[in-house]
């Protein structure tokens, strides 16, 4: 019988984390992406992160929009919850998931579509509500799904497949994370794996709002000479700026980094992300700065990536909000509602 | 990207030349830990379409004897089988084989005829073992006036005479040897060669020596004499087989712990014995019998006893006793060698009979030292490794007789090498020049997710192989013990083949290095990396490459970023994922020929 479907195998050499899972573990159901696509390297490295920070999968929440992006929950973790929500609306979904249980893990995919143009509204509330969980922009500069129209993150100049040319100014995700005050800000690629894994790995163990825009081609309708957003220009205008490793609480740091090398940024849990400068005049810890010099790339046309700003002394929304440590659905019923009485207790205090 | 000018790139390892026919060969493990480099993916596919016939054609090509190997082959390729290292048990491709031998029609028609006319060479072959009959079959279609002096009255060498019949049923033996004859090759039965220098008087035009090791080891030890109860296994497993000895003691010890051993316990039980132990040196680690054969012994209530070395024969009156044997201790390292043996007691064992299964030794009395022939260490010819010609230009050995004793597919092996020598040397020609071995590659891709074989991964156990209950199993000599596959176990079993003659072909200057095939890989063994030392390479991998006798395959460089695609060929499936997801086929999975060339692709025209 021929097939196309990955066999799970009881391999003799599997590696496995602190769980005793190994990498396949963290896998789902085989992709339907075309063959190529850079969303599915992004899937294995999410499924490779997990795997190495020993999550429970059942401990994970996943939720996406539409489009080939947010197809993707279903292709990692198939024990994780997961919800794919409305286009351009995965974030009210999330947000309200993360008030009604703070302990688990909460990744977010989308594309440039779903979050830049229909979502971009709830996008930016995101964000500025500091709501804790890892947001994946898969962006490719096209709307994927719907075969190829450009996206609100297409270059100008950038050409389509038939040749039409893209005039108008791109959303730039991580701009516009440092501006509505994202705590965690990062772009990846998803041919670099070396890169993309530890940065989702920060991103998940960052307390609040983690922002991680990923050029991820689209090898079907934007992989073509022209195109800004193909494998082979990434390639070769992909610039790494700061490298983020994230080291757990356990380990001793000491061991794999030169003095004066790298730069810790202590974590909530104990953990640390260790920041090694790649280019010596970037500074993570500043978000003008940042700012400055992600705009100054690009426009030499620069693809800037790496952990490109981080601060881990702001306040989550559940922190904001004062809103309870213990999920929702732990709470006794007499607490989670508490009844008439209460309610109008709580009206008299508004009158 | 990083700039591939600031990679060290002193110590990278060059790419992998896959034009070079042992690469792809070795990939397919089977097939290169078979000494005959039997095509095994290639047959197993075959009787998984219920072609029986063609699967044991494409077997005969290489080993010549598919019906007797597929019941009693040492199955080197078993232990090298990769689904050994994927996962559990390699693929009972033994045992398969004999399914093919099993099922097949009537094959006659399509084995070479006794030619018209012949070539006027005329070879004499000595023995009429699995060595000289392969010489026979390779040379005879091609007028080769091929004649066998056998010392006894039936052919097939030990595998008549040692290889009980309960193993190797004799109407099995006598069909594979029959196809052989049949070519018009002339067997002289009851004829033993006693001179050398005699037979090459009569004028023959190459002489092939294929007499085995025929003398057993003996045991000299006090009271050796005095008993006619004390045998030489293979001697005596010589008149078992030709019905001059019908009976043993009740009690047997066997000395030896190897596949005699296994064989003598086991004909023992058959013969009336019904407490056989078989008496060991060493621990079990150091066995020298097979894995299966020591559990085949073993589900017979042979009782295997360690740490025991053989001292004296107990004799009374010129009645065996018993035997006399020090216990010994044994201090391992931690690789598991003996550092330290020590004496811990004596012990006398009953018995009524003992069988020394202990070695054997070649033995060449009829060979005059005078007749050209050199010989060297141990009394023995001075044979080329590779030509199989000795110091005398046309006398050449194989099998048993040219490097001690080994089994048959080595046997068979030796023989095909042989016989291209004497064809060489028959033609005046240098034995030395040989055809090298090489590789063809063919597309598998039938479509979208379609590929001509079998891919998909069957995660099925290895099968059982059902026996003959125990109670039945003794009555006679002659009840074969394996019943063979069932048609439900060999459908299983064929799918557990991994394919790994499907080969990974890798075109870099097509990868757009979109990570695919490494996502998709289910075993991890793909990844593409910076150029670098082998030893960085393996460990680039998710799971390290850490089986450093499997090769790593590595690209040239590739387009966008000049690194590599590397892969672990220790365990790949054979899946096909790869190909199936890379967007531009540089990978693409093709099926590999192993051009193995025998004296029918040494003949102009005659290649079938
Ligand atoms: C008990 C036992 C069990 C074995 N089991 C297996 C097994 O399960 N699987 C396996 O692969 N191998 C097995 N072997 C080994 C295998 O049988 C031999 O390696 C193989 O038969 C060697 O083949 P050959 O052609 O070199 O010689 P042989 O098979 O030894 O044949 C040599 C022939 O030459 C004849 N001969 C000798 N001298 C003369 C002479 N001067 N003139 C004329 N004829 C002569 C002999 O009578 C004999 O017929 C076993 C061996 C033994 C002893
Ligand atoms: C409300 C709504 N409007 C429009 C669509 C059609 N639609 C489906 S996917 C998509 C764009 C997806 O683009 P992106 O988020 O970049 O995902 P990609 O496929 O490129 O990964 C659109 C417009 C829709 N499904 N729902
Ligand atoms: S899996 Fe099949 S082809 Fe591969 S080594 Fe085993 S028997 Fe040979
Ligand atoms: S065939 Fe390809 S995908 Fe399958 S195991 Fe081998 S390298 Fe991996
Ligand atoms: S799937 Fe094909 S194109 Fe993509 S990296 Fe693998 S070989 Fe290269
Ligand atoms: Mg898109």
């Amino acid at each position: 019988m021929t097939s196309f479907a990955k066999p799970s195998i009881n391999l003799k050499n599997a590696k496995r984390n602190k769980l005793g899972l190994t990498r396949r573990d963290y896998e789902g159901a085989m992709s339907t992406l075309c063959a190529g696509c850079g969303h599915d390297s992004v899937t294995a490295c999410m499924a490779k992160a997990f795997f190495e920070l020993s999550i429970e999968p059942h401990r994970a929440v996943k939720v996406s929009g539409i489009g080939c992006s947010s197809k993707t929950t279903a292709y990692f973790l198939s024990e994780a919850h997961g919800n794919n929500t409305v286009h351009g609306r995965m974030p009210s979904v999330a947000t309200g998931a993360a008030a009604a249980n703070t302990e688990l893990t909460y990744i977010g995919v989308s594309g440039d579509g779903d979050s830049l143009s229909i979502g971009l509204g709830q996008f930016a509330h995101a964000i500025r509500r500091n709501v804790n969980m890892l947001y994946v922009l898969e962006n490719n500069g096209v709307y994927g799904l719907t075969k190829g129209q450009f996206s609100a993150s297409s270059d100008i100049g950038s050409r389509s497949k038939k040749g039409e040319e893209n005039l108008s100014p791109p959303i730039d995700p991580v701009s516009l994370g440092l501006s509505l005050g994202a705590t965690f800000v990062a772009r990846g690629f998803s041919g670099d794996r070396a890169q993309l894994v530890p940065l989702i790995k920060a991103g998940l163990k960052h307390n609040g709002f983690a922002l991680i825009d990923i050029v991820s081609p689209c090898v079907s309708f934007n992989d073509h000479k022209g195109s800004t957003k193909s494998y082979a220009h990434t390639f070769q205008y992909y610039h790494p700026a700061v490298h983020a490793d994230y080291v757990p609480m356990a380990d001793d740091i000491k061991t794999s980094y030169e003095d004066g090398e790298a730069v810790p940024v202590e974590l909530h849990d104990g953990g640390m992300i260790m920041l090694r400068k790649l280019d010596k005049d970037y500074d993570p810890q500043d978000r003008a700065a940042a700012y400055a010099q992600v705009a100054k790339r690009a426009a030499k046309g620069e693809i800037i990536t790496g952990l490109l700003y981080v601060d881990e002394s702001q306040k989550d929304m559940a922190a904001m909000n004062k809103m309870t440590a213990t999920p929702l659905n732990a709470l006794p019923y007499e607490s989670l509602c508490p009844g008439a009485a209460s309610l109008a207790d709580l009206q008299n205090r508004y009158r | 990207m990083n700039a591939p000018d600031g990679w060290k790139h002193q110590n990278a390892v060059p790419p992998t030349d896959t034009a070079e026919p042992d690469y792809f060969h070795k990939v397919v493990d089977c097939q290169w830990a078979c000494p005959a480099h039997t095509p095994v993916p290639g047959y197993i596919r075959l009787i998984a379409q219920g072609r029986f016939s063609d699967a044991y054609m494409l077997n005969r090509q290489s080993n010549v004897f598919p019906g007797i190997l597929g019941r009693v082959c040492d199955r080197p390729c078993e232990p090298a089988c990769r689904r050994d290292r994927v996962e559990d048990e390699p693929v009972a491709i033994c045992r398969l084989k004999r399914v093919a031998a099993d099922h097949k029609d009537d094959i006659t028609d399509r084995l070479p005829k006794k030619p018209a006319k012949t070539n006027g060479k005329r070879i004499a072959l000595i023995g009429a073992g699995p060595a000289s009959f392969t010489v026979a079959n390779d040379l005879a279609p091609f007028g080769y006036e091929c004649t066998i002096f056998e010392r006894f009255g039936e052919p097939g060498g030990l595998m008549r005479t040692n290889i009980p019949a309960f193993r190797l049923p004799e109407k099995v033996l006598s069909e594979e040897l029959g196809y052989i004859l049949d070519m018009g090759v002339e067997l002289k039965l009851n004829s033993p060669v006693s001179s050398m220098k005699a037979l090459l008087d009569e004028g023959y035009d190459a002489v092939f020596v294929g007499t085995g090791a025929p003398k057993g080891k003996e045991l000299n030890l006090p009271g050796r004499d005095q008993s006619e109860n004390i045998h030489i296994g293979i001697d005596w497993l010589e008149s078992v087989a030709f019905e001059h000895t019908k009976a043993i003691g009740k009690k047997v010890l066997i000395i030896g712990v190897g596949n005699t051993a296994m064989d003598c316990c086991r004909t023992s039980l058959r013969l009336g014995a019904d407490n056989v132990k078989v008496m060991a040196r060493k621990p079990r680690a150091f066995f020298k019998a097979s894995a299966w054969e020591l559990e085949d012994a073993e589900a017979e209530n042979v009782e295997i006893i360690v740490n025991h070395s053989p001292k004296e024969f107990v004799v009374d009156n010129g009645v065996l006793k018993g035997m006399l044997f020090e216990t010994l201790e044994y201090v391992l390292d931690e690789k598991g060698n003996i550092t330290k043996q020590t004496v811990t007691g004596e012990v006398v064992i009953e018995c009524d009979d003992v069988v020394l299964a202990i070695g054997q030794d070649n033995a060449f009395p009829w060979i005059e030292r005078d007749a050209g022939l050199e010989f060297g260490k141990w009394d023995m010819p001075l044979v080329d490794e590779v030509t199989f010609q000795s110091t005398r230009e046309e006398v050449f050995f194989g099998g048993d007789a040219a490097f001690g004793p080994k089994n048959i597919i080595w046997a068979v092996e030796h023989g095909h090498q042989a016989a291209i020598s004497i064809h060489q040397y028959c033609q005046q020609k240098l034995v030395t020049t040989r055809l090298p071995n090489g590789v063809k590659l063919a597309p598998t891709k039938m479509g979208m997710f379609e590929w001509s074989f079998s891919n998909s991964f069957d995660a099925a156990e290895r099968r059982i192989m059902p026996h003959v209950e125990l109670a039945k199993r003794f009555k006679d000599l002659g009840t074969e013990v394996e019943l063979g596959f069932t048609a439900e176990q060999a459908a299983t079993e064929v799918e557990r083949c991994l394919n790994c003659d499907m080969q990974t072909v890798f075109n870099a200057p097509l990868c757009t290095e979109c990570d695919a095939c490494v996502d998709i890989c289910p075993v991890e063994c793909l990844t593409m990396t910076e150029p670098a030392a082998e030893n960085v390479l393996r460990e680039a991998l998710e799971i390290p490459a850490s089986n450093t006798e499997q090769a790593l395959y590595v690209s040239p460089a590739l387009p966008l970023t000049s690194r590599v695609m590397i892969k672990d060929e220790n365990i790949c499936l054979h899946c096909g994922l790869c190909a199936e997801r890379c967007p531009t086929a540089a990978w693409d999975m093709q099926e590999s020929e192993i051009i193995i060339n025998h004296v029918e692709d040494m003949v102009p025209g005659a290649s079938s």
